[in-house]
This record gives structure tokens, C-alpha cells and sequence, in this order.
């Protein structure tokens, strides 16, 4: 796992060591672990010479900026009406059944994280889920589980 | 158009034949002044929803003096069936850029940045790539100007330019009160351009075929084309770009399933257009504007669920500051919810209505001004289906 | 302020006023109140509770007149049908997310939402309840600031307070939408951050979500057990506010009404805080001189200088968590309050034939961060809690009205004796520069052997509400064993508000000041300002609290510490001299460097 710190140092030769890398900075870490614990959010705020409480002010407004553990694979399904409307509450009973975590919670593996999150852009292909950054649109419960398997066996 | 079909137009998407860093090269050798009435004689509004003529944005920023200017490409498409700006920036990217260095060589900046929402992460990579060559293309044509790429992550409200600046600042994204505006104190409290990105296509495209050709679609509120993002119950969802000025029952009639009860137009804060009104309501600006998102019901569909689920979406992505949109937001959800149980007595409806009335001239941004929209228009026109 | 006037209309009244001015403060010049909330004079415009909508002719929706400055030939309504619909509502919303158990909660009759809605008699029930649904947390870890989540409603004053006035920021907005709250890091009790107690929060919450933690329950208690003795201490800037929670305008100097209402309250003695800040002068200034001598003639660089006031408990807990590698240069007198303390239980339990352990001593301060100060483990130097309770200025009117004294009709009388004899430089603690002023008599007397070099002795340089202030004392003909001073030009600085402190001590580090000593007060204005202090607060107001102070230090017949007999007569008969061992045990302190967040 890269250093967090290296991160920040990283960051903020590009950005300057100032509010506006604030952004940037939060993104990489969550980006390499996939969520932000408080340590990580005490050594943001002191590389930008902010209070602490500001950097967990601003990374909570974020849905993508977890400052909760989360698994290896972050799994953010659709909820939003044209995904409701193709189907999402059966991948989610499918996913949930296949990995035996609920919405929100995360595998006993740590492998997965399962989140609904808000309309993904993908209105037109419907249901689809983001894992990570990667995109797997137009869904039914089967591709979903393949898609998953596929993840398990990437270890 | 009287009851012709929506008239499909190319000029978005087209590739063939264009050398964007050309176009720019070409367009550089006019006085920005020139770019500027160009783009005002176009008509072109911006194509994100609130419709702001695109010209007077740049001409406004183009007289407020400061040493640094911004241009930013709002690429924050979180409005729910919106899905043109991902099309866009997938298949044409060099054409988005191209219309945001017309825009800084324009109004005197030297910065451009695109805000991609988190949800696009995916693209970041070839943009990215993109954007080296491109930028040094500026470069070989001299122009001191340069475009970088920055990311959301996941907050609906940055759409909003002023919440975005702030999000881009390195803060929540909150909006700002206004005035100022972006046009005189923006991104880092500088004069800032803030287009979306099919606007920005379109300004390109302007620069490029000038502004007569653009001006010859449309109606005259509504100058041009406009992509579309269509989805729900239809067979045909996807993008489309269609010339302005057709009604509703033209696009049903193109793109229904043969049971269209209503028309979501602009999103989930778009309004709601049932059957009846099909044939009356315009889409554009004379009508009903949008964004470019166009959901279909059928009648196998509770209304009662779609404004449930746009309820609860506001609710969320809420920035949550001010009181009319963050509490109003709870109150229409949970409130729908109480007449549904029987909680709350249909006649409490009313209040929500007037509720929402409130909203709509009390709250700080276009987010919360914007929930009435659904709200009314699905209320008045669905009654039973929210009631029983 | 721009010069350029611009014309409007306000109600159809036309009103010219100044390029810039909000709609807000045109209309108050035509005498039409705009309800806010989330607006405060000492606070950068938010224009985010809405309450102060009003309506622009030809405005698609209503503007927030906090928050939207003027135009040529605008139209405002204030009161239009639109704008009582939205207003009306809006209260309403803000009562639905709002734990409305008025009667119960301690901001009853004080609250800024609870007046709007008598004002607007909203009825009952006319949206859903939202605070049953959350699950409300009450933070009463703190010894003196209550955060009840349950009870606010957003408009982030206190997060303005903590960032802009006080650069703290253990106050945040964090999550949003729904789920949107004011947290501290991580939601962690006010206790476990950088929080540092300075209640400036308290003094600007509209409602109750933020208040002092009382301990009113616990006084009227020891008042009224018959094995305690009960000293009560009054802070310098009390006796200038204590009035406006009885009924009078700012700037009223009570004291000795104040006083008499004590002693009817049952305090066995009613002593006076002023004179141990008599006291720090004379241990402090003798601090300051011991550093200077070990720098200039031993040369001993390791002494901490500049050094700093440590009277603010506020400003103590700042710096242990913000400049914790400048703990050195703080001052180890403790705060005149603990001073009070530690020798109430010593020398006067002593004098009087008491114990200590039946001693209740009660100070009555106008600031939160005290609560706090008394309960620091530092301050049990008489080998018990040296201050047992601490109540704020607002507690002391709370216990007033409780106890059924016409303040008004009561006759003045003085301060018990001993430990209740001040002098003008004891008062003057009681705002910003005050320390220094008082400080700078004693210590220019000390040195010179005459008075400091000022009219009527007022150092108008370190006075004024300037956030940081700079004075220069040129030191001339020192007596002779005072000699390695003469010629030196001692440099101070004054700064109120932590913002202020943060800037000066940033300052102070980078190298780009120098100074010798260094007074900082955690609260705008100083304690007058204090977190303790009446409600509302704003830059008139303390004005004219600090106008009071000056007065009350004119009109007293000694106005240098080392004047003050009472004060001599303790180096005589307990303490021997200015940082004797006996000093250090009882009047001086040590620091902790803490955690940044």
C-alpha cells in the first residue's frame, strides 16, 4: 500500500501546498485504498495547514470520499429512477446473496464493499454499477455474479 | 415542424474532416470581440439547463480586468437521464477542448480546467492523454493557453458552478450566494467562464461553420440543436441529437413505446409533462427547457415511485445549507410518504404544495429552486397515483 | 464603503445608501426590521437559514437581503404576501428539524428561533416532526460547552465563530443533504479536540445547541449547606455586562450592586478577582524582568522569549494545541481566578481559621474556557479543587433573577476584605491590552522608579479593538540594579481573538516579528468578550463594555498593581516576595502540549 504521505508529497508538487489540492489529495488516497481513515485525514490536514475537522468536513460532503473502511472492490449500484425502473433491486438481492453482505456493508474477506449510490449516467443502460472506477452497464442478475466471480478469482 | 418528426441533426458528434487545433488556429486570427458578437448573433444559450446566452457569458467576462481568468467545462452531469456529456467527452473530446481554448483565447485567460464528475473516472485516463497532445498543439499554434482535468467525487450539488468552484477550491461543495457572479468573482475569485461541455461543442461549432448555419435551426427562443439524453420506457434509448422546437407528442410519437403516459423533461428537476399536455408543450425555451434528458413512463408505472425516488434523490445530494432544500426536501418526501400510509390526510397536499411553492423562490440555488418542479407538475397532474 | 450612493426603495420608501450595502441594512435604516438567523454582525454573510428572504421587483425568486447587496432603482418589499408565505414556512421547517421542547431547554426565553415563532405565531404541528426519527447525541463531556445536535438548526454561525473570529475550526459542516450536521473531527466529544472551551460558539448559537454547562444547581447547594464556607470571586469585565442580563443597556458599571446582590445570594464572602490580577502583575512583571536580565546580561539563550500572557484559558488550550513548541515563552503565572483559588484555600483559610476542605470557592467569570481552567489538574495546589465551581456572567444573572432581587432598587457596597481590594490596572484585565497596560505601569515603576511616561497614566497605544497592536516603551534612567535596561525600547504586542493570535504567534515563529512580551486574550475584545458574556454580542456592544472598564480604572483612587495594600500585605505576611518558592507553588503553573486536531 503506497504511503499516504508520499501521496500528499506527490499531490501537492503539482498542486501547491493549498486548499485546492485538498481535492486531489483526498481522491489519490481513496483512489489507492478506497477509503480514508483518521490518520490519514490528520496528515492531510496538517501538509495543508488545515484544522482537522475542515478536512472531514469536506471529505463527508463527498459520496466517493469514504472515510469508513471499505473493501478491496467498492461496489456502487444505481438506484436512481431509470435503474429502479430496469431492474437494480434484483442485482442488489443477487449481489447480496452472492457475496452475503447487505447494502452497505462489506465482505468478511474485505474483499467487497456494496454500495447504492445516485444516477451513474448510464440512464439509457440500465441497471449498472460502477466497482471502483470501472463501469459494467446494462446488468441482469447473471452478469452480475459473473462479473463478481470474475473479481474473486483476479486474487 | 407541425407534426413532422424530430429532425435529426449531426453536427455533435461528426468528426469527419475536423482538425479541432486548426479551428482554433483559424479562429485565433479573429479580434475576440468578433468571436464574442459571433456567438451572441448564434443564439446559443448553454445547453446545461439554466439556458444563459452564451455570448453575453463570455462577453461579460471578457470586460472585467484581472490578470488571471478562468475557463471551466462543467462536466459534473448528475442531473438523472443525463447522459450526453459522458457521450460527448467519450467520442469527441478534442472537440470540447477546442471550444474551451476559442473561449480562453476569448475572454483573456491562459487556464482552462474540465470538472469531471467522479462517476466518469473511467475517462480520465485517455482524457488525460488527450489533453498532452492537445495542449501542445495550443502551444505549436501559439496560444498561451492550457486545459487540465479535475475530478468530482460524487456530489450532485457540484453541478451548480458555484458549488463546483468551491468543490475545485478544495471545500464542500456549497453554492454561493449571488451576486457575484462567475462572470466577475469565479473559480479562486476570478473572473471565470463556466460552460457546459455540449455547449462548449457548440460554441466550437460555431467558431467553425459561423453562427448563420446555427441560427437556421430552431425556433427563435431556441436557436439550434440540442443533444438529447433519452431513457425510460422507450425502444429507442440513447442519444439523439434533434433540432429545437418540436413538442413533446413529436418526440412521443419518435421515441415512445406506444404507452407513454408522461414525459420527465430536464431530469429530476425537470418538469413532468402528461399525455394531455403532449401536443401543447414545446421543448425549448418557449416551453418546457431542458438539460437534454428525456425519460419516458408508460402506464405501467407509478408516478408515485418516480416522484419517490426524485424525492429521496434530492433529499441526498442536497447540499444541505440552506433550510428551504434541506429540511423542504424531508418534508415533501416524508410527507408524501405519511399520505400514502394515511398518516396525513390527502388535503395535506396542499400544504406540500405550497411547500414547494416556497422552495422554489426561497431557496439559495437552482437545486432547491428546482424541486418544485417535479413536485407540482407530478402532483397536479398524478393526484390519485400519489394519493392511493 | 464605496462613496457612490445608490438609490432604492424599500417598501416604497426611497433610501439612498452607500455602493454595497445590503438590503438588510438599507432597510434598517428606514427603521424596517428583516428577521435573520443565520446572520451575525461579527461573521462573514452566510444567507443560508433564508429567513430573511425578501422580494425584488421583477426577481424571479425571492434574495436573501443578508446577503444581496444593493442596486440602482431596486424595488424591496419586506412583508409582501410572498414574503410572509416563504418566511412563515421556513420558520415552520426550521422548528420541524428542531428539538421545540421549549420549556425545557436552557436557552428558554433566550432563543432567537423560539422569538420568531412567537412573533409569527406558527402553529402547531404543521410539518412532520424529523427530530424523533434521528438519533440525538448530547456532547456534555466538555466542563463547559453542551452541544445538543437536536436542537440546531444549521446556520453555522458556530463554525463561522470557530474559523473566521477565533482560527480554531474544531467546529465544522460535515456530511450533507439530510444527514447534514455540525460535527467536530469525526464527531468527537468537544472534550477530545482542539476545541479550547472559548465559548464564542455559545455566545452566537441562536438556539440551544450550544450552551455553557451550569453548575448553578451545584452553588445554590453549597450556598445552602451550613458546613461550607462559600467565597465567591468576580471577575474584572462582570461587573460591566452583568447589568444587560438584568434588564440594562451595555456599558453599565454594576459593581457594587453586583456585589450587594452576593452577599443577598448567601456568599459567605464576596472577593474580588481583580486583586490577583493585581497579583499577576507583580508575579508576572517579575517574570518578564527575570527572563530579560537571564537574556541580556547572563546571555543565556535559552530563555523563552517573547513571553506571554497566560490569564486566557482560552488562549492556553489554543496554544498547547497549535504552538505547542512555544509553551516555554508562556507566562507560568497562573490565571488571577486560579491564582484566587489556590490562595483562598491557603492563606485565607489560614487567616480566617478554616479548613480548606470547607471551603467552596465560586468564581463568577465572564467565559467558558474557565469551567475548563478550574478543572485542569494543575489547579489543585491547596491540595484540593482550588475553584470548586465556575459560573459564567449569564449564571450569575440567572441565579439573581432565581433568587428574587429587585437589582435595580439595591443599594451599592464594596468588596469583602481580604483578597477583595483591587486597583484600576486589576480592572483593566478585563480587556484587550489591559494585561499589557497594567503590566507596563507596574513594570516601567519597578524598573525606573517612576511613573510610565503616559498622560494620566493611560498607555493609549495598547488600547483600541485593533485585532493585533504593536507599542513600543523606550526604557530611560533605571535605577541601578536595573541598569542593563536602560536605553532598551521594549517591544509589545496585543492580540484579541484567536484568529488574531494565531496570525501573531504565525508571525512571531516565521521571525518576522520580535517582540518582549506578548499579551493575548482568546476573545474578541477581551473577556468582556468573553464566551460567558451576555447574549448578543457585537462590536458596539463590547465597545461599550470596554468604555465602562476605562471608566471604573479612572475612578479608583490606586490604579498601579503594586499599590494595591492588600497585595503588599500578602508578600509580607505569606508569600515573602514576587516568584518566591512559596509563589511558585501556589501562583504558578506548567503546560501540556497536545494533539492538533
Amino acid at each position: 500500500m503506497a504511503d499516504v504521505q508520499q501521496i500528499i508529497n506527490d499531490v501537492t508538487k503539482v498542486y501547491g501546498k493549498e486548499r485546492k489540492a485538498l481535492m486531489p489529495i483526498l481522491q489519490a488516497v481513496v483512489k489507492i485504498k478506497n477509503y480514508l481513515d483518521d490518520q490519514d485525514l490528520i496528515s492531510i490536514s496538517k501538509a495543508l495547514d488545515l484544522s482537522a475537522a475542515e478536512v472531514f468536513g469536506t471529505a463527508s460532503f463527498y459520496t466517493f470520499l469514504d472515510i469508513v473502511p471499505r473493501g478491496k472492490n467498492v461496489i456502487r449500484v444505481c438506484k436512481t429512477i431509470s435503474c429502479h425502473m430496469a431492474g437494480k433491486d434484483e442485482i442488489i438481492h443477487a449481489i447480496e446473496n452472492t457475496l452475503n453482505v447487505k447494502t452497505g456493508e462489506t465482505s468478511v474477506d474485505k474483499k467487497f464493499t456494496l454500495l447504492s449510490t445516485n444516477c451513474l449516467g448510464w440512464c439509457h443502460k440500465g441497471p449498472v454499477m460502477l466497482i471502483n472506477d470501472k463501469v459494467f452497464p446494462e446488468l441482469t442478475a447473471a452478469k452480475a455474479i459473473e462479473i463478481l466471480q470474475n473479481y474473486q478469482e483476479e486474487e | 415542424m407541425e407534426n413532422s418528426r424530430p429532425k435529426r441533426v449531426d453536427i455533435i458528434f461528426l468528426m469527419e474532416g475536423i482538425d479541432p487545433i486548426k479551428v482554433v488556429e483559424t479562429t485565433i486570427k479573429k479580434s475576440p470581440d468578433d468571436i464574442i458578437l459571433e456567438m451572441i448573433d448564434s443564439g446559443l444559450k448553454g445547453r446545461g439547463g439554466a439556458g444563459f446566452p452564451t455570448g453575453l457569458k463570455w462577453k461579460f467576462t471578457r470586460n472585467e480586468e484581472s490578470y488571471d481568468k478562468y475557463v471551466i467545462c462543467n462536466a459534473d452531469e448528475g442531473e438523472p437521464g443525463t447522459f450526453k456529456d459522458r457521450e460527448i467527452l467519450d467520442r469527441v473530446p478534442e472537440k470540447v477542448f477546442a471550444g474551451i481554448a476559442i473561449c480562453g483565447y476569448t475572454i483573456g485567460a491562459r487556464e482552462g480546467l474540465i470538472y469531471l464528475r467522479g462517476e466518469y473516472n473511467f475517462l480520465l485516463p485517455t482524457l488525460n492523454e488527450k489533453l498532452i497532445l492537445f495542449n501542445e498543439g495550443l502551444k505549436k499554434i501559439g496560444l498561451d493557453f492550457s486545459i487540465q482535468m479535475r475530478s468530482g467525487s460524487g456530489a450532485y450539488i457540484c453541478g451548480e458552478e458555484s458549488a463546483l468552484f468551491e468543490s475545485m477550491e478544495g471545500k464542500r461543495g456549497e453554492p454561493r450566494n449571488k451576486p457575484p457572479f462567475p462572470t466577475v468573482a469565479g473559480y479562486l475569485g476570478k473572473p471565470t467562464v463556466i460552460n457546459n461541455v455540449e455547449t462548449l461543442v457548440y460554441a466550437f461549432m460555431i467558431a467553425r461553420i459561423g453562427s448563420e448555419k446555427f441560427k437556421e435551426m430552431g425556433t427563435k427562443d431556441s436557436r439550434g440543436s440540442k443533444v438529447f439524453s433519452i431513457s425510460g420506457d422507450t425502444p429507442k434509448a440513447g442519444i439523439s441529437e434533434l433540432e429545437l422546437g418540436m413538442t413533446v407528442q413529436q418526440f412521443v410519437d419518435e421515441f415512445g413505446d406506444g404507452d407513454t403516459k408522461a414525459v420527465q423533461v430536464g431530469g429530476a428537476s425537470g418538469g413532468c409533462v402528461p399525455r394531455k399536455m403532449f401536443q401543447e408543450t414545446i421543448i425549448g425555451y418557449e416551453g418546457i427547457p431542458t438539460g437534454g434528458s428525456m425519460m419516458l413512463f408508460n402506464s405501467s408505472r407509478s408516478m408515485y415511485n418516480v416522484l419517490h425516488d426524485y424525492l429521496e434523490f434530492f433529499t441526498e445530494e442536497s447540499c444541505g445549507q440552506c433550510t428551504p432544500c434541506r429540511v423542504g426536501c424531508q418534508q415533501l418526501l416524508k410527507g408524501i410518504e405519511a399520505i400514502k400510509r394515511g398518516d396525513k390526510s390527502p388535503g395535506y397536499l396542499e400544504d406540500l404544495k405550497k411547500l414547494a411553492k416556497t422552495m422554489k423562490v426561497a431557496a439559495k440555488c437552482g437545486l432547491g429552486q428546482s424541486v418544485a418542479n417535479p413536485f407540482v407538475s407530478i402532483v397536479s397532474n398524478f393526484k390519485e397515483e400519489i394519493i392511493y | 464603503m464605496s462613496k457612490y450612493l445608490v438609490n432604492l426603495s424599500v417598501n416604497d420608501i426611497p433610501v439612498s445608501v452607500p455602493e454595497g450595502t445590503t438590503i438588510l441594512a438599507a432597510a434598517k435604516k428606514l427603521d424596517f426590521k428583516i428577521p435573520t438567523l443565520c446572520y451575525h454582525e461579527d461573521l462573514c454573510v452566510a444567507g443560508n437559514c433564508r429567513v430573511c428572504v425578501v422580494e425584488q421587483v421583477g426577481a424571479r425568486a425571492l434574495v436573501a437581503a443578508c446577503a444581496t447587496p444593493v442596486s440602482e432603482g431596486m424595488q424591496i418589499h419586506t412583508n409582501s404576501a410572498t414574503v410572509r408565505t416563504a418566511r412563515k414556512t421556513i420558520i415552520e421547517l426550521l422548528l420541524s428539524e428542531h428539538n421545540a421542547d421549549c420549556t425545557k431547554c436552557y436557552k428558554n426565553g433566550n432563543c432567537e428561533l423560539q422569538s420568531l415563532a412567537h412573533e409569527y405565531r406558527v402553529g402547531e404541528h404543521v410539518f412532520i416532526d424529523l427530530v424523533n426519527g434521528k438519533h440525538r447525541v448530547i456532547d456534555d463531556l466538555s466542563p463547559s460547552i453542551i452541544k445538543d445536535d437536536s436542537k440546531c438548526i444549521r446556520c453555522q454561525r458556530c463554525v463561522r465563530t470557530c474559523d473566521e473570529l477565533q482560527g480554531v475550526s474544531a467546529l465544522t459542516v460535515a456530511y450533507k443533504g439530510d444527514l447534514q450536521k455540525i460535527s467536530t473531527f469525526l464527531g468527537h466529544p468537544l472534550a477530545e479536540v482542539v476545541c479550547t472551551n472559548c465559548g464564542q460558539c455559545v455566545n452566537r448559537c441562536p438556539v440551544g445547541a450550544l450552551v455553557e454547562k451550569t453548575y448553578v444547581e451545584e452553588v445554590w447547594n453549597a450556598i445552602n449547606n451550613p458546613n461550607k464556607h462559600v467565597v465567591v470571586q468576580t471577575a474584572p469585565a462582570v461587573r460591566v455586562a452583568i447589568g444587560e442580563e438584568l434588564g440594562y443597556n451595555p456599558g453599565e458599571r454594576l459593581t457594587g450592586k453586583m456585589v450587594t446582590a452576593l452577599k443577598r445570594l448567601g456568599f459567605d464572602s464576596v472577593l474580588d478577582t481583580d486583586f490577583t490580577a493585581d497579583l499577576t502583575i507583580l508575579e508576572e512583571g517579575t517574570e518578564l524582568l527575570t527572563r530579560l536580565k537571564r537574556a541580556l546580561v547572563d546571555k543565556d539563550t535559552r530563555v523563552a522569549l517573547p513571553m506571554t500572557t497566560s490569564c486566557s484559558p482560552g488562549w492556553i488550550k489554543f496554544i498547547e494545541h497549535t504552538f505547542p513548541e512555544f509553551l516555554p515563552n508562556v507566562s507560568t503565572c497562573k490565571s488571577p481566578q486560579q491564582m484566587f483559588g489556590a490562595l483562598a484555600k491557603t492563606y485565607y483559610a489560614q487567616k480566617k481559621g478554616l479548613k480548606a476542605q470547607d471551603i467552596c470557592v465560586v468564581s463568577i467569570m465572564p467565559c467558558t474556557a474557565k469551567k475548563y481552567e478550574a478543572n485542569r489538574p494543575e489547579m489543585r495546589s491547596s491540595g484540593y479543587k482550588d475553584v470548586d465551581f465556575v459560573l459564567t456572567t449569564r449564571e450569575l444573572g440567572m441565579m439573581i433573577k432565581q433568587a428574587g432581587i429587585n437589582f435595580h432598587n439595591l443599594e451599592d457596597s464594596q468588596y469583602d476584605s481580604f483578597m477583595g481590594e483591587s486597583t484600576g490596572a486589576g480592572v483593566i484585565f478585563g480587556v484587550t491590552g489591559g494585561v499589557m497596560e497594567a503590566a507596563l505601569r507596574t513594570v516601567y515603576e519597578v524598573v525606573t522608579g517612576r511613573e510610565v511616561p503616559f498622560k494620566n497614566l493611560d498607555i493609549l497605544p495598547v488600547r483600541g479593538m485593533e485585532g493585533v497592536r504593536e507599542a513600543k516603551v523606550k526604557i530611560e534612567g533605571c535605577l541601578p540594579e536595573w541598569k542593563f535596561l536602560d536605553g532598551i525600547e521594549v517591544s509589545c504586542a496585543v492580540a484579541h481573538g484567536l484568529a488574531n493570535a494565531r496570525k501573531l504567534m504565525q508571525a512571531v515563529k516565521d521571525g518576522s516579528a520580535h517582540y518582549h512580551f506578548i499579551e493575548i486574550m482568546a476573545c474578541p475584545g477581551g473577556c468582556l468578550g468573553g464566551g460567558g458574556q451576555p447574549i448578543p454580542t457585537n462590536e458596539e456592544i463590547r465597545a461599550k463594555r470596554a468604555t465602562a472598564i476605562y471608566r471604573e480604572d479612572e475612578g479608583l483612587p490606586l490604579r498601579k498593581s503594586h499599590e494595591n495594600p492588600e497585595v503588599k500585605m500578602i508578600y509580607e505576611e505569606y508569600l515573602g516576595a514576587p516568584n518566591s518558592n512559596k509563589s511558585h507553588a501556589l501562583l504558578h503553573t506548567h503546560y501540556l502540549a497536545r494533539r492538533r486536531y
